[in-house]
């Protein structure tokens, strides 16, 4: 969009949950933040009044707790077991149905009937990988055709950042806390004694229609500082980092480094980290047929490296050790991907940071390497696998 | 029903409590499809009518604790195409497994008001420990839908899909909320294999381990995890030595944390 400063705007609280029923109005299916089970999951809400209003979060290593906060903000909270890839990429997907017929068989017609959803409360990080999603998924030679289909028709309400978890590290991965693109509409939420508003940038033309069909006005230079300044703030509190430069390099270099060893003796090879991870792509088929054989259904569904299965070639695994799987996971996602997709698989949202059950931290496995680079490997490493 | 070219199905028990068998009746919504596709031959908990052998698909439930079962279970092999344990007594000794770690002469003098009617070993062990097992389906009970997808995949000649990862990967694709992370339970889930839906973290609970380990599992990552929440060893030891007592990693780790030398 051009001219974004003409773009600016500022809703009240009251307000803001008429822009919710707004994109409802206008047949988005408006999937959220929302409190169930003790954490902030997404999930489908009605409107503003399934927000966390009032709540945010605690985390460290293998660690979320929700709090009361003494204010009702909508969006003081950091991200937690959900990211929205579960809305794109989808965790289990028919991929065709077919059923017998006298003369072999036929694959059934797909419904593609895709929901327009409007996603409210897009992280900064969270932004970057759905772009990450999108170079993995529809950048080349061959599309992921329902990723597309559910991506096209989604409606991006951006979150700014007005708080740092201690597991978040977006400022290191250049990542956060704010979004300059890639949003419909982003939001920064201003809370204090006396005002509860929400300025609000619009980044598309359809987000600027949107926006203009709720009570707002211009934001002044004063609203705007204030929504900087917010977000200035957060970037001053980040919970960790990770020192990226030369990382790619570091990571080759060190792929017998005896701390893999070291990792992979807490490591419980679970996937969660894989699970929360908001770029983890990879996804597993399963065929099956009914007891009758007449039906037959290909099922993709998310997978991780940290199975065993999941790098099984004929003849064997290629990566039985939790070491082995650990280390891929880890250069993957902060080395090779940059030779694979051009950028980093991590947006430092710090997911697999707090979900990790033995609280295993890749910042600080990635200092460890670089603390002792080059290190101890002359002893080699303890296995071959 | 009854057609003969239908694959011969047969369901022996041994050592158990006959849940997992229960689960094949309470397949209610497709048993009838099942008795369309198989012929039951042999399932005395089901029917009277029982057919000779030889069976296409036996299932195995229960463990063996008595020198007659110990033979027994090498005429169910003779006479089945496919043996397919069920359940965690047939596939890992079962609860009964505990007596491994005791005198088995002691649990029968507080148990029964005759011991000397008792004949049995000092050991339950897996059925594999005996015979050779063509697959396995964990639990206690086993899932029904893994048992419909292997009686399936037995059928149409096709591999089953029973994932050997942990239950973390169920809780996550259903999108249940850590209950170890977000919840701070004691959970068993990280080293437990998957098959069961996550059935209890999708109720606010721990697993408790009944589908035995995964096939990488850390014990003493684990183990260690639940010691800093303030868990105490005598607790892993029970954890681990429960359903699947006798399956090696979780004998292994139970042991570490104490000794089964009371009751």
């Amino acid at each position: 969009m051009q001219d974004r400063a003409n773009h600016r705007f500022v809703v009240t609280r009251h307000d803001f949950s008429m822009l919710l029923a707004t994109l409802r109005e206008r047949g988005y299916l408006l999937l959220g933040p929302t409190l169930r089970d003790q954490a902030i999951v997404y999930d489908e809400i009605n409107g503003a009044e399934d927000l966390p209003a009032g709540w945010t979060d605690e985390q460290e290593a293998g660690q979320y707790k929700v709090k009361r906060r003494d204010d009702n903000a909508l969006f003081a909270y950091n991200v937690g077991p959900h990211s929205w890839k579960k809305f794109l990429q989808l965790p289990s997907l028919t991929l065709w149905k077919a059923q017998k017929t006298d003369n072999g068989f036929k694959v059934e017609e797909r419904d593609e009937a895709t929901p327009r959803m409007a996603f409210i409360g897009v992280r900064p990080c969270e932004l970057r990988a759905i772009a990450v999603q999108d170079q993995v998924l529809t950048g080349g030679d061959h599309i992921d055709p329902d990723y597309a289909r559910r991506r096209k028709h989604a409606f991006i309400v951006t979150v700014q950042c007005t708080q740092a978890g201690n597991t978040c590290f977006c400022v290191s991965m250049g990542t956060g806390p704010r979004a300059e693109e890639g949003f419909d509409l982003a939001v920064t939420e201003i809370i204090d004694t006396h005002r509860h508003e929400f300025v609000i940038e619009a980044g598309t033309d359809t987000g600027a229609e949107i926006l203009a069909r709720v009570p707002h006005r211009s934001a002044s230079e004063a609203d705007w500082q204030n929504a900087q300044s917010a977000t200035q703030r957060t970037a001053e509190q980040m919970g960790r980092q990770i020192e990226t430069s030369g990382i790619r390099e570091l990571l080759y270099r060190n792929a017998e480094h005896p701390r893999w060893d070291e990792v992979a003796d807490r490591c419980l090879a679970c996937t969660n980290c894989t699970m929360v991870c908001p770029t983890c792509f990879c996804t597993a088929v399963e065929d099956v047929t009914d007891l009758a054989g007449q039906t037959a259904e290909r099922i993709q569904r998310w997978d991780s490296c940290f199975n065993s299965r999941y790098s099984y070639i004929h003849g064997g695994i290629v990566r039985p050790s939790t070491r082995s799987r650990y280390r891929q996971w880890l250069t993957h996602k902060l080395a090779y991907w940059h030779d694979q997709f051009g950028s980093s698989g991590c947006v430092g949202c710090g997911r697999c940071i707090s979900w990790c059950p033995a609280g295993i931290d890749i910042t600080e496995e990635v200092a460890a390497i670089r603390a002792n680079d080059g290190g101890g490997m002359e002893q080699g490493r303890k296995t071959n696998e | 029903m009854g057609d003969h070219q239908c694959p011969k199905l047969a369901v022996w028990k041994f050592a158990s409590c006959d849940g997992c068998q229960l689960s094949l009746l309470d397949c209610e919504d497709e048993l009838l499809a099942l008795a369309g596709e198989v012929s039951i031959a042999h399932f005395p908990e089901a029917s009277r009518a029982m057919a000779p052998p030889p069976y296409d698909l036996s299932l195995v439930e229960g463990s063996i604790t008595t020198a007659r079962d110990a033979e027994r279970i090498h005429e169910v092999r003779k006479h089945s195409k496919t043996l397919v344990t069920i359940g965690a007594c047939a596939t890992a000794g079962g609860i009964q497994a505990l007596r491994n770690y005791r005198d088995v002469k002691e649990f029968t003098s507080i148990v029964y008001a005759r011991p000397d009617y008792i004949d049995t070993l000092a050991t339950s062990t897996a059925i594999a420990d005996h015979v050779p097992v063509d697959m396995e389906l964990r639990g206690c009970p086993i899932d029904k839908h893994q048992l419909l997808e292997l009686i399936s995949a037995v059928i149409n000649g096709r591999q089953p899909n029973i994932a050997t990862h942990s239950v973390c990967v169920e809780c996550k694709l259903r999108g249940t909320v850590c209950v170890m992370v977000a919840h701070g339970q004691p959970c068993l889930g990280p080293v437990t294999q998957a098959g069961c839906g996550a059935i209890c973290p999708g109720c606010d609970r721990g697993c408790y381990g009944c589908f035995g380990p995964q096939d990488t599992p850390n014990t003493d990552s684990l183990g260690k995890v639940w010691l800093q929440a303030d868990r105490q060893p005598d607790e892993l030891r029970r954890v681990f030595h429960n359903f699947n007592a006798a399956a090696e990693p979780f004998s292994e780790a139970g042991s570490k944390y104490g000794q089964d030398d009371h009751s």
